[in-house]
């Protein structure tokens, strides 16, 4: 009697906890709150904002940042989609000399931070820069009014600029898009009597459409969250609005308010494009591509694409990696250099640590929401993702916030239970940076992962799944090996972006811990960029050696 | 948990736990503004002096956030900063500690210390301006006014107008003339410049000898640290082509603005704090930062660099850098309706 009753009821109980059982679903909302908690930080820090700015904001400065902002974005966009998707279809179907050098060598300008590759290029094209200096030696010109120059310090110049060092994640996703295409489609097309053109436009683009939109949005975040560049160059972004409002206004709270505007303004950007190809599907079911699958160019044709090839690589890397090296070479043995060694060991370790620990937070929340579906995981992950288009300053705050709230509320209960303080554990520990890196790169990994998880046809688990294998095991049988060149392109682009990384390095870092990058800003804040050369050289060389080896990774991934 | 993730997450503590300790010894913490090569022979001499050991950590934008955050647990004892601004903003956000010591009191200025002892400077440097000594007379500048002449159309340079030592410059105006009348001249001054405001302090003195233009506004210390550039000789060309003017010499004086510190709140060392600060305002750092920095001693009676005594003697204006830093916030909205920067 009592049993029966109790069936019925324990029935109910499973039903409600069903969920949480979930060990998948429980972990993975867990986690994503986690991640989401310095975004909801800064939503929580545009409450406490104090005095009105909007009237002077709207009235003087709003529109011209708005217009400047997305001009930025459609150049830059443009420009690295150009470069970029060009790159990868040569690189990826074409056959002419020099290509498997190209393909890896394309990488490269990626390693530049864009404030380092603005600096050099300054120097080279500003007024007093050997290019127009040379330039007035030959044709005899006297003043600045005696001839028009391209001016490097405006938005023209921040275009190129960020163009220059950020086409590379158009490429990277591009090229492993059209590698992991199905040669099958393109031949049927060419049977069909398409040119390489059409197919390129009809067939391989569309279908690399999930690849590229993820390479263009972690462009377009890049260029909102900068803010090294625009302020060198005094173009008023919506980025320097925000820094304005905070640092020049005092007042916090309206640049969190302000962050929040660009934050929707990408996630509804990401809406539209997601709803514009919500009924589409882009998996595969036919077997991979062989090698020999490259179309032959000749003569012209090769030459040309030599030359779109080296271009990119020449103005994006040969030319700023070889003026760091002359002015390493001049300021060699100075004592700036003293303690760079140190720096680079935390350079590398941290951001080692950072590609590892972001990229596994990015496959299991890409795992959770393909495998779940649900609303909740999927509206929390999208959230915890969008740090990245944050300024990291504005991030920074975001983390320090409830990290050092735990540090209080442990401190307060140890006080009060044990009569023994113990301070901060986490925050301005190298875990509070660890924290922000997390916050601010797992659009990175989760978005690649993403991408790559939309091209495994779902007829695979379904198949695995029938066959008695848990998700663990499908994860780890059959998506992992699957994806291991989207999961290669996630813990590089972690790595370099960490490499890289500056505001929330230096907020959130322990006493006496320099990176490369915290480095060369303290030299370059002293308007002695050079004498910190070598640093910076250091963040690009440091760069150089994932991208050779992830990139060789993608290529076997490939079978090649 | 899959062995890998575990391992990945014990390696992750061990590291938090392991990261270097600010609590070892008798040592102090420092939140700093100013760069860690900058502060480090003064800071060596502190140690050298007083075995006490000075840790830093150095960040230009959200030091008063994270000091809020720390709240009373926070590591810091004292922090440093480059401009007036910053240290209002601390004052403003009640972060810093009231501070008494006598020796302070004698060696400071009145205007170079708040009147509770919240924040003290300790070097001070003049906005001033540099003129082309080829293509400029003697007597056509004397103050930051006649920077807004009609014969001045496009002839001055001058760095971002967000950039602080231009607010503070700005914030000055405006606490002495006005909201209007500041307005007015920044107008004037837009209307003049030759080109759209870029680079830092340095990059005026370039523009000037490469002939862009014939003034520009530029703090004085860059000045000292051009001529003896012996990395970069082509500073020293700059540097020799331009001529110092100390402006309204005969009115309110050349506006300065400090470097300073101030004692954290929640601070668990402040006796140890106010050593420091003390030792940073003796004769023998004061003379550190008088000959590597070229910034003016706020201690009397410490010998300038003989370069920076070549300028000779000028009247600063001595209105309270409180009161100014009061017009920060219009002073940007100002630079905004302007448009100083387009």
């Amino acid at each position: 009697m009592l049993l029966q009753d109790a069936k019925p009821f324990t029935a109910k109980a499973k039903q409600l906890l069903a969920p949480f059982r979930d060990s998948w679903l429980t972990g993975s909302v867990i986690i994503a709150l986690l991640a989401a908690a310095p975004i909801l930080a800064v939503a929580f820090l545009a409450m406490t904002s104090n005095g009105d700015f909007w009237g002077h904001m709207v009235q003087n400065v709003l529109p011209g940042y708005i217009t400047t902002t997305l001009l930025l974005m459609a150049g830059v966009g443009l420009g690295t989609f150009v470069v970029g998707t060009g790159t990868a279809w040569l690189t990826a179907t074409c056959e002419f000399p020099g290509r498997k050098f190209f393909g890896w060598a394309l990488f490269l300008p990626m390693a530049v931070p864009a404030y380092i590759i603005a600096y050099l290029y300054t120097d080279l094209l500003e007024y007093a820069g050997p290019v127009q200096k040379s330039l007035r030696g030959l044709m005899g010109w006297q003043t600045p009014r005696d001839y028009w120059f391209p001016e490097i310090r405006s938005v023209g110049g921040a275009t190129a600029m960020m163009t220059l060092v950020l086409y590379p994640y158009v490429y990277l996703l591009a090229r492993s898009a059209f590698l992991e295409q199905s040669s099958a489609v393109l031949e049927a097309g060419r049977i069909l009597g398409r040119g390489p053109w059409r197919n390129f436009f009809t067939i391989a683009l569309p279908l690399a459409r999930p690849a590229l939109v993820v390479g263009i949005s972690l462009v377009l975040m890049e260029v909102l969250n900068d803010f090294g560049t625009v302020d060198f160059f005094a173009v008023k972004t919506f980025t320097a609005g925000i820094y304005d409002v905070w640092l020049n206004m005092g007042n916090v709270g309206g640049a969190a308010q302000l962050a929040l505007i660009l934050l929707l303004f990408v996630s509804l950007l990401l809406f539209a494009e997601r709803w514009a190809r919500r009924r589409q599907r882009f998996d595969s079911q036919t077997q991979r591509a062989p090698a020999n699958n490259t179309q032959k160019l000749e003569g012209l044709h090769s030459a040309l694409a030599i030359i779109a090839c080296s271009l990119p690589i020449i103005l994006g890397f040969v030319i700023p990696a070889a003026m760091l090296v002359s002015y390493s070479i001049r300021f060699w043995g100075d004592e700036a250099n003293e303690k760079i060694w140190q720096a680079a060991w935390n350079s590398l370790t941290l951001s080692g640590t950072a590609a590892l620990v972001v990229t596994a937070i990015g496959l299991f929340l890409a795992f959770a929401v393909r495998e779940n579906g649900g609303k909740t995981i999927k509206s929390v992950s999208r959230i915890a993702s969008m740090g990245y288009a944050i300024p990291g300053a504005v991030l920074a705050v975001g983390v320090m916030i409830p990290l050092a709230g735990l540090d209080n509320r442990i401190d307060a209960f140890f006080r009060a239970s044990f009569g023994h303080s113990t301070g901060l554990l986490f925050s301005g520990t190298i875990f509070a940076i660890l924290c922000g890196y997390s916050a601010r790169f797992i659009y990175l990994t989760f978005s690649t992962v993403e991408a790559g998880l939309s091209r495994i046809t779902p007829n695979m688990e379904g198949a695995a799944s029938t066959l008695g294998a848990g998700r663990w095991e499908i994860l780890k049988t059959i998506h992992i090996p699957l994806l291991r060149g989207a999961l290669a392109t996630a813990v590089l682009l972690v790595l370099v972006d960490s490499m890289k990384e500056l505001p929330m390095t230096m907020l959130l870092r322990p006493f006496n811990f320099e990176t490369l990058a915290t480095h060369v800003h303290q030299y370059a804040s002293d308007e002695l960029f050079e004498e910190s050369a070598l640093a910076a050289l250091m963040i690009v060389i440091a760069g150089i050696i994932p991208v050779i080896l992830l990139s060789l990774t993608i290529s076997k991934s490939r079978g090649q | 948990m899959n062995p890998a993730l575990r391992r990945g997450i014990f390696s992750l503590l061990a590291y938090a736990l392991l990261a270097p300790s600010a609590f070892a010894g008798e040592s102090i913490n420092l939140y700093s503004y100013r760069q860690p090569f900058l502060m480090k022979p003064l800071l060596d001499g502190f140690t050298k002096k007083t075995g006490i050991k000075v840790n830093m950590v150095y960040a230009k934008k959200g030091m008063l956030e994270r000091i809020k955050a720390e709240g009373i647990n926070t590591p810091a004892d004292v922090v440093l900063a480059s401009d007036i601004g910053r240290l209002n903003d601390m004052v403003l956000a009640d972060v810093l500690a009231q501070t008494k010591s006598k020796e302070l009191d004698s060696v400071i200025p009145a205007n170079f210390r708040h009147p509770d002892g919240l924040w003290y400077a300790l070097t001070s440097r003049a906005r001033v301006i540099y003129a082309s000594k080829k293509r400029t007379k003697k007597g056509e500048v004397l103050s930051y006014e006649d920077l807004t002449k009609l014969e001045l159309k496009g002839r001055v340079c001058i760095r971002s107008g967000k950039n602080v030592y231009n607010i503070s410059l700005l914030s000055s105006v405006i606490a002495h003339k006005g909201k209007e009348q500041a307005e007015k001249w920044l107008t004037g001054l837009k209307a003049n410049l030759a080109r759209k405001p870029q680079g830092n302090d340095r990059t005026q003195a370039k523009a000037i000898y490469e002939g862009v233009c014939d003034y520009g506004v530029v703090n004085t210390y860059y000045l000292g640290k051009m001529l003896t550039n012996d990395k970069k000789p082509e500073q020293k060309q700059w540097a020799a082509s331009v001529r110092l003017i100390f402006p309204n010499q005969s009115g309110r004086g050349t506006h300065v603005n400090i470097s300073g510190a101030g004692i954290i709140k929640h601070s668990k060392r402040k006796a140890l704090a106010v050593k420091l600060i003390e030792y940073l305002t003796s004769d023998e750092a004061q003379k550190i930062y008088a000959e590597q920095n070229f910034e003016y001693p706020v201690k009397a009676g410490v010998a300038l660099h003989p370069i920076v005594k070549a300028w000779g003697t000028f009247k600063a204006d001595k209105i309270s850098l409180s009161e100014v830093a009061k017009h920060r916030s219009e002073a940007s909205k100002m630079m905004d309706r302007v448009h100083f920067d387009q």
